[in-house]
Order: structure tokens, then C-alpha cells, then sequence
């Protein structure tokens, strides 16, 4: 059943990918140049487009989701990096080997992993550098048994800090891959 | 090299810019510093504009303030204001030491549209430089006066005016972003894009019509256009992994963009429309932020190949690139002048991080801020001012420099964070 549900959700992420952007109109491009402003249109809103959950449709008790369990290893997500570095420190060796079997014994499981960095430096050079901690994440994985197929690896850069502070205990917090199993 | 501003702050341009922007401002502008050699210049109240809801007058002083190239001539206490060269009693302006007298007025038409009229006199010679006419409508008396000080900025100075030109930014508000467009002097902002994701990296199309931008609505950086004139908006690179760092080439038709999908953040070029996708950097390493030279032969970039972030350029049509950074361990954010001659980005020095500007051919440095937390640098078109995010006391507000570092100009929203900004082109009519 859960590797029927992971199917769903990932059939409805890779839906929610697809392009809905409004097509510009060809006759756009005559711009009206008289002095003066104007021409700028209402603003676009956009809501974060979550993939829809799938529930499973039954009344008995679910057995205990591993992913989930806070006492299953699997529970832990965010692996922590040094200052300008992607190399994963030994304490968290024992749960990115952990998802990675989880994803080599459910072949139908598919993660992303979001890089982040602390608020220092270049917002773009950050997208690079959260980029290579998530990167770092896959790597080990698919050495482990993970398939290339199963993880998306994406950045948030210093966008997304978990801590909002400017002290080393809140940049430390934000130098993290985090893993996110489809559909969660 | 590093130069230091000794300038203090003009405390009577402060409170004469508070007042003039107290009724519209989302950004709020502070000058700080002054140029070596001000024209000094006369603005007569123009004719008839006392009764307007926009004084003309007003909007020209303020440009020309805000450069810092121009030192604003009282000419206030006449008995009969000059609205015609014949009515200009040049004795009265070379006694107050003006070099340049701007005259005018505004007259109210059938049709309901404004008459505007504006001539730039020599006082010296007492020969006419340049002058304009204008039929517009109230709503578009704020850009006249811009277009106005375009002029008399470009008589006496020799350069191209951009004050009628626009910007680009994002302002966060808790969890509320919004990329924004507004006039180059803070006014008549408006908001383009608002999201509870981040957005970044925004970029006008070089027309002026779009922009390009990242945003994480969907959970990871997809770069999207979105058209000024329509709001309508298109995908441009949404592949596996991020998609980020957009550049326009010159003719409008290309993207330069970082993409992960084949591995580490690499440069790819793809056209406008998501078409025609090839590669341009092939590194292991992270290669990131393109710019693309104003003749389209050059892609520079941030890369740290050699061990640290480091700035490279290579040809668009690939080829072996090259380093062009070498001081400190940390030069990144590159973007080429309008001129093509050299390039600003931001340098890290002791931990602290300052705009800087390197010429191609001198290969010398110059760091223009010291303020240490600044980001995301760009030029005006006329190269003149170079547009950054910075800090004050935790909140971040967009600053402006000089290109020789003389003159500096902070803008502030009432409320939240600005960052990202970018320069808009000059309107081609203008």
C-alpha cells in the first residue's frame, strides 16, 4: 500500500512540475513609450503548489510508518555541515546509510534532498554551494544502493533558514541538507 | 587600491527629500556624499505649477540632487518668475553663481492634458542649451520631470541620464515576498510577483519589457519570465535539481542560466522560451552567476575550479576560460559595465564583503563600500551608479554608489526587507 501511495504522490509532484505559466501574448511587445508609467499589470499571486497527499482509503490501522516512527532511525532528515563544506562529519553517517537502504529495499520510494547554507556571502553562490551539501547527501547513497532515479537533489541556498539569527548557533542550523520522502 | 568618503551627510538635501517623499514613498532615499565638481545650478518654479498635485520642479531638484553631480542654486525670493528666455534676468542668476538656469511652465489644455514646457539656459553665454515641449497627462507629470532632468543631466554632464529609467527588487515581509518594479527614485513602486517563497535573481529583459527571476514556489529554484506588459509569465528552465543565476544575452533571445541537472551547478545557454538548451562551463566545480558582456561575445562568472571562489570569463561560443580574479579568497557576483570595459562584484576581505569594480585592461581593483555586508550588485545603464543590497542595523535596504565612489544614496521601504536589486535599461524612445 505505502509503495502504491509513493507512486501517487510522485505522479502528482512531476504533474505539479509541469509548466502552468500563462503563454505571453505574441502581440505583446508594442510597448506604449508616451511619458509615464503604467504598462506594469496587476501582480501574479502564487500559492506554494504542494503536491496533494494521498491518504489511504481504509478503516484498519495503519502499521507503523518507519519513516515516521521517532524512534526509527529513518525519523532523523537534516544532516549538518561545517562552514564551506560538503563533507558529511561521521555522526551522521549512521542515517543517511540508514535512508539509503530504505531506498534500496523500496524501489519505488523517491526523496528529495534540499541543500541550505547559513546567510554569508552570494544568495546565488549559496544556491551552488547548497547545492553540493545536497549532492554530498546523494552521493553517499547511491554508493549505499540507492538508485539515481529515487533522489532529486535541490537547493534552497540561505533562502529558507531554519534559525533566523546572525550568531554561529543559527548559521550552524541553517548548513544542512534536509531529506523529504515524496509525498510528505 | 581602496578610497575612503569622507563626505557628511547633506542634512538639508535629507529634509528636503523627507518632505517631497512623505506622500508617496514605498522606498525612502538618503544621499550621502557629493561629487567633486557640482555643476551649480538654478531650477526657476515652473509657471503655473504651484497649483499641481506633482510639482515638476520638485521631481528635477531631487534627480539632480541625487546624483551628486549637481549643486541646487536658491531661486527662491523673486518678484516675477522667468518662464520665457526674454523674461531672464541672467545679472540676478550670475550674481547667486549660477552656471545653468532650467525655466518652464505648465498649462492646462482643452482636452485635459498639461502642456509642459522646458528650456536649459546657458547663464553665462545667455544662449539657450536645450528645451522641450510636452503634452501629458496628470499621471504622467512624474515622469516628465524625470524626462526633463534627463535632459539637463545629459546637457551639462555628457552622459546618458537615467532618471527615467526603472528598478527591480524583492522585499520580504515575514513570510511574504514580492518582487517589485519601481521608478528609479523609489516612487510609483509595484508589485509583480508576490509569494510566501522565496524569490531571487531578478533580471529585466534588455528591452525592458520582462524580467527573469528564480522563485521557490514549487519547492526548488525554477527561473520564470514574466512579461511587465501582459503579467503573463513562462517557464524558462525548470529541469531535475535547481535551476537558478539567469543572465539575458544582449539581443533579448538567449538565457544564460546554472543548472544541476547533470550533476554540480554548471552555465548553460537556453533561449527565451525554454528551447535550444546547451552547455558552456565543463567543471566539476560550481559554476555559477553568468553575466553576459554588452557586445555578446563573453560570459564572465563565479567559479571556484581553482579551490576558492574566483571570477572567470569565457567566449559564448565555448573555449578554455579564464581567471580574472586573483586578491583574497572569495570574489564573486560579476557583472559587466554597460561599456564593457570592466566589471563590479563583490569582494570578501577579513570576513567583511564590499562592492568592488576591476578594469579588463588595467586589471586594477577598486573597492567602492565598506559597509561589509553587501550583496548583489549592478550598473545603471549609463555606468555611472552601481546598484547593491546592504544592511542597516539588520534590515535590508538597497544602496547605491557612484562608480568612482563619491556618491552614495540608501533606499529604504517603510516596512521589511529589500534585496535583489537590478538597474532597468533606457527606454529606447527616451
Amino acid at each position: 500500500m505505502r509503495k502504491l501511495i509513493f507512486s501517487i504522490a510522485a505522479l502528482a509532484l512531476l504533474a505539479g512540475c509541469a509548466s502552468q505559466g500563462a503563454k505571453e501574448q505574441p502581440g505583446a511587445a508594442v510597448e506604449d513609450r508616451t511619458p509615464g508609467v503604467g504598462e506594469i499589470k496587476p501582480p501574479v499571486t502564487v500559492k506554494p503548489d504542494r503536491a496533494p497527499v494521498a491518504k489511504p482509503v481504509t478503516s484498519k490501522p495503519i502499521v507503523a510508518n518507519p519513516l515516521k516512527d521517532p524512534n526509527n532511525i529513518l525519523s532523523k532528515r537534516s544532516v549538518y555541515f561545517d562552514y564551506d563544506s560538503s563533507v558529511i562529519k561521521d555522526e551522521f553517517k549512521p542515517a543517511v546509510t540508514a535512508h539509503a537502504r530504505y531506498l534500496s529495499q523500496n524501489r519505488s520510494a523517491k526523496m528529495v534532498i534540499q541543500g541550505n547554507t547559513d546567510e554569508r556571502g552570494s544568495r546565488e553562490y549559496n544556491i551552488a554551494l547548497g547545492q553540493r551539501r545536497a549532492d554530498s547527501v546523494k552521493q553517499m547513497m547511491l554508493l549505499l544502493g540507492a538508485q539515481e532515479s529515487q533522489i532529486e537533489t535541490v537547493s534552497f541556498g540561505e533562502e529558507k533558514p531554519r534559525a533566523a539569527g546572525k550568531d554561529e548557533a543559527s548559521f550552524s542550523e541553517n548548513r544542512r541538507s534536509d531529506i523529504v520522502y515524496a509525498g510528505e | 587600491m581602496k578610497i575612503y568618503h569622507p563626505f557628511p551627510i547633506v542634512l538639508s538635501v535629507l529634509l528636503w527629500l523627507s518632505l517631497a517623499t512623505a506622500a508617496y514613498a514605498q522606498l525612502t532615499i538618503e544621499i550621502i556624499g557629493g561629487g567633486a565638481n557640482q555643476v551649480p545650478i538654478a531650477i526657476a518654479p515652473f509657471k503655473g505649477e504651484e497649483t499641481l498635485p506633482q510639482k515638476v520642479t520638485a521631481v528635477v531638484v531631487a534627480d539632480l540632487v541625487r546624483s551628486g553631480l549637481f549643486r541646487i542654486v536658491d531661486s527662491g525670493g523673486l518678484t516675477a518668475i522667468p518662464a520665457e528666455p526674454a523674461e531672464v534676468q541672467y545679472p540676478v542668476w550670475t550674481a547667486r553663481g549660477a552656471d545653468a538656469l532650467a525655466i518652464g511652465s505648465v498649462s492646462p489644455l482643452p482636452n485635459g492634458y498639461w502642456d509642459v514646457r522646458f528650456r536649459l539656459l546657458d547663464v553665462a553665454k545667455q544662449a539657450q542649451l536645450t528645451g522641450f515641449a510636452y503634452q501629458v497627462t496628470t499621471q504622467q507629470l512624474r515622469s516628465t520631470a524625470h524626462k526633463i532632468a534627463d535632459a539637463i543631466y545629459e546637457k551639462l554632464t555628457g552622459d546618458v541620464g537615467v532618471f527615467g529609467t526603472r528598478i527591480t527588487y524583492v522585499v520580504k515581509q515575514g513570510t511574504r515576498f514580492e518582487l517589485q518594479v519601481a521608478d528609479a527614485d523609489g516612487y510609483g513602486a509595484q508589485t509583480v510577483l508576490a509569494s510566501n517563497e522565496p524569490i531571487i535573481s531578478p533580471k529585466w529583459s534588455p528591452d525592458g519589457t520582462r524580467l527573469a527571476y528564480v522563485s521557490f514556489e514549487r519547492r526548488k529554484p525554477i527561473i520564470y519570465i514574466q512579461s511587465l506588459l501582459t503579467g503573463g509569465r513562462t517557464v524558462a528552465a525548470n529541469f531535475k535539481g535547481s535551476n537558478s543565476a539567469p543572465a539575458w544575452s544582449p539581443d533579448g533571445r538567449r538565457l544564460a542560466v546554472v543548472l544541476t541537472k547533470d550533476g554540480n551547478s554548471q552555465i548553460y545557454l537556453i533561449n527565451a522560451d525554454g528551447g535550444n538548451l546547451s552547455r558552456l562551463t565543463q567543471t566539476g566545480t560550481i559554476d555559477t552567476e553568468p553575466s553576459f558582456s554588452p557586445d555578446g561575445q563573453w560570459v564572465i562568472f563565479t567559479s571556484d575550479r581553482g579551490g576558492s571562489p574566483q571570477i572567470y570569463r569565457v567566449p559564448v561560443g565555448g573555449g578554455a576560460p579564464e581567471r580574472l580574479t586573483f586578491e583574497g579568497s572569495y570574489n564573486v557576483s560579476p557583472r559587466y559595465a554597460p561599456d564593457g570595459k570592466s566589471f563590479v562584484f563583490i569582494q570578501r576581505n577579513g570576513g567583511r564583503f564590499n562592492v568592488a569594480v576591476q578594469d579588463f585592461v588595467s586589471k586594477q581593483t577598486q573597492v567602492l563600500t565598506e559597509n561589509g555586508i553587501d550583496e548583489s550588485p549592478s550598473f545603471a545603464p549609463n555606468g555611472r551608479i552601481i546598484l547593491y543590497a546592504t544592511e542597516i542595523r539588520g534590515r535590508g535596504i538597497l544602496a547605491a554608489v557612484s562608480s568612482d565612489g563619491r556618491v552614495r544614496q540608501r533606499f529604504s521601504a517603510e516596512i521589511g526587507d529589500v534585496r535583489e536589486p537590478a538597474w532597468g535599461p533606457i527606454s529606447r524612445s527616451q
